[in-house]
């Protein structure tokens, strides 16, 4: 197969189908390092302090929040939209990159997709802990209850419950169904014990068959076909909790595709983040190359520059349409008592990607490390920016207020961190962190050693 | 009754597999099955594997769950208990599209799911039947079921003539796992 010389080969290093499998279940093969259980135990300390936090909330109620009559949505809200944006690049390397026949996204589509799961985890709590007593969560479903009433389908909130749970439900099937594959490979690999008896029940009995895989194919294929409208469908419905209402600096009609953009813009973010301590912490400098950085750092820079489009548009719709509400909703974001937020906002997705555009910093590993912790601080101040600073200075002056967060909101985020973080040390212990079967269908075209060899497998 | 013995060759590149499948299908030997650790292409066709009908099923239940969702939402707000929202009407297309949309995709996905862990008969605690544990690693293998003691010799010289690098013998129920 012709490779153009230009195309840096995806797989580095001379790698036969066996080095794949190897290298990718060394990690999970003998104990876990030091540093492993200095993470989980930082992780479990995290999550065990967000559980107290929400010990506080649901035993003291939702006034042990810093949220007054004025300011309804704070950190909670804040919180929830981020996650659910944290999300959004995994469904979108495994979906829409694989409509697009992106090949470089085989090496970081799994752990993004895990991240996915982890991430809706996460935000999912916010809203359930918002309503202050939990089991008022059973009634966002519409199921024949003893008032014989229904929910309100007319309400974005309750599109929210649609939309959440079914990108859960899709997002873990698509990812399950791709890693049954791998997990097999794993079952193969492990000698008796109980280990292979636990990976023989998860691989479900998958074996390889020609028959299989293409049915195995053709249903990814379509999985991916309905993840792609499905994840810019999750973000445009979170954006019309605010879009629908008639706050200003809410009531755009660019929030569908501007939060959209940021959703991605954020994921990538954070899976570079993650992948850039985890290629190098699991020896994978050969499977996650600064090709793939690069190609992710593209990414940012296409959906930072959205956001930053969005951003300017919103300004001069603010400006333009006269509305004197929408014009001073944005010159109190940038010059009210929380302009700190907006200006965080700002230099953390506006200027800083823009960086990208040398080559030299796009391929530097710790430049990309910096750059994506700074958007991932500036997006959690984009939607804080949003939502606070829209709502401390509604209609009536007299309700004017300030809020600021108190411990046990600090506490929960802290805990869902915790959670974020414990599942993903357990996900890299427990399966493989990279699709084994996806690189050994690219290897032929882009592994090193094939394109030299002229495509040839050689034991 | 059918027999247990198989044999297998085993390959390692997919290349040698395809021109070494079509040389045992040349001398009328049909096969089994093909064990190979990622999606070869071209193997669908030489095997004579039809398409697979799942994507019909996705849409099929796909068309379904959405149907189900608008006709549910549109029977709350007209029939079981309508509700005046400032007098906007009844029946409010528009709002009732995000619903009628994830529905659909989650039923389409679950049928998909589910249809391919039933068709081809895999799921949670189903027998393993291994013919050589490194086909999920770099072995592309080729598996022809012995009906008659007499083929044996005949299948292994075709294999080992068709480019088969390791040909042997196996009787998978010894190999089998039952969990």
């Amino acid at each position: 197969m012709y490779v153009s010389p230009l195309r840096e080969p995806l797989v580095t290093g001379a790698k036969s189908y066996k080095d794949v499998t190897d290298d990718i279940t060394k990690p999970m093969e003998g104990k876990p390092g030091k540093l492993w259980y200095v993470g989980l135990a930082t992780a479990l300390l995290a999550l065990g302090f967000g559980g107290f936090a929400i010990y506080v909330t649901v035993w003291e109620g939702i006034g042990s929040w810093g949220l007054n009559r004025t300011i309804g949505w704070g950190w909670g809200i804040t919180n929830f939209v981020w996650w659910v944006g944290i999300g959004h690049a995994g469904t979108f390397i495994s979906a829409i990159l694989l409509l697009f026949r992106q090949k470089w996204r085989t090496s970081i589509n799994r752990s993004a997709e895990a991240m996915t799961i982890f991430a809706v985890m996460c935000a999912g709590l916010f809203p359930l802990l918002h309503m202050g007593r939990l089991p008022l969560g059973f009634f966002v479903f519409p199921y024949p209850n003893t008032r014989d009433l229904w929910v309100n389908f007319n309400s974005p909130l309750l599109w929210d419950v649609f939309a959440i749970s079914t990108y859960f439900t899709v997002s873990l099937l698509f990812w399950y169904m791709g890693l049954i594959p791998d997990i097999a490979s794993i079952r193969d690999r492990l000698k008796d014990g109980i280990r292979k008896q636990i990976y023989t029940v998860l691989s479900f009995g998958w074996t390889g068959s020609a028959r299989h895989w293409s049915r195995h194919e053709s249903m990814s294929l379509i999985l991916a076909g309905l993840a792609a409208p499905l994840v810019l469908s999750v973000h445009s419905i979170v954006s019309m909790d605010f879009a629908t209402s008639v706050i200003p600096g809410w009531h755009t009609t660019i929030f569908p595709p501007y939060f959209v953009a940021g959703a991605v813009f954020s994921g990538f973010a954070m899976v570079l983040t993650l992948m850039i301590i985890t290629r190098k912490a699991l020896n994978l400098e050969n499977y996650i190359t600064v090709g793939h950085v690069e190609s992710m750092n593209k990414v940012i820079i296409a959906t930072g520059s959205i956001v930053g489009i969005a951003y300017l548009t919103e300004l001069f719709m603010a400006w333009y349409s006269g509305v004197v509400y929408e014009r001073y909703a944005f010159v109190n974001r940038a010059f009210g008592p929380y302009w700190w937020a907006y200006w965080i906002m700002m230099t953390c997705n506006v200027i800083t990607p823009q960086l990208f555009w040398f080559k030299k910093i796009r391929r530097n590993l710790a430049a990309t490390f910096v750059i994506s912790i700074f958007v991932n601080i500036g997006m959690w101040f984009e939607r804080f920016v949003i939502i606070v600073t829209s709502l401390h200075r509604d209609f009536l002056p007299s309700s004017w207020a300030m809020y600021s967060p108190t411990w046990v909101e600090v506490g929960v985020y802290i805990g869902t961190f915790g959670l974020f973080f414990t599942m993903f040390f357990l996900f890299i212990r427990f399966f493989p962190v990279i699709a084994i079967s996806e690189i050994k269908s690219v290897l032929k075209s882009s592994g090193e050693n094939f394109i030299k060899k002229g495509g040839r497998n050689e034991k | 009754m059918k027999s247990n013995k198989f044999i297998t060759g085993v390959y390692w590149d997919d290349k040698d597999l395809l021109t070494g499948i079509k040389e045992i299908q040349d001398k009328g030997i049909s096969i089994f099955d093909v064990r190979t650790p990622f999606p070869v292409h071209g193997l669908d066709d030489v095997l004579k594997i039809k398409r697979s009908r799942l994507p019909r099923l996705g849409f099929i239940a796909g068309a379904l769950g959405g149907v189900l969702a608008f006709y549910f939402q549109m029977w709350v707000f007209t029939q079981s208990w309508p509700i005046n929202f400032g007098g906007k009407p009844y029946l409010s297309v528009p709002s009732f599209i995000p619903v009628t949309f994830e529905l659909a995709v989650l039923f389409a996905a679950i049928s998909l799911v589910f249809g391919f862990l039933i068709r081809s008969g895999i799921g949670p605690g189903a027998p393993v039947i291994i013919f050589d544990e490194r086909t999920t690693d770099d072995a592309f293998l080729v598996a022809i079921q012995v009906n008659d003691e007499s083929e044996v010799s005949n299948i292994t010289e075709v294999l080992s003539s068709a480019g088969a690098e390791e040909v042997k013998q196996v009787e998978p129920s010894k190999t089998e796992q039952d969990v």
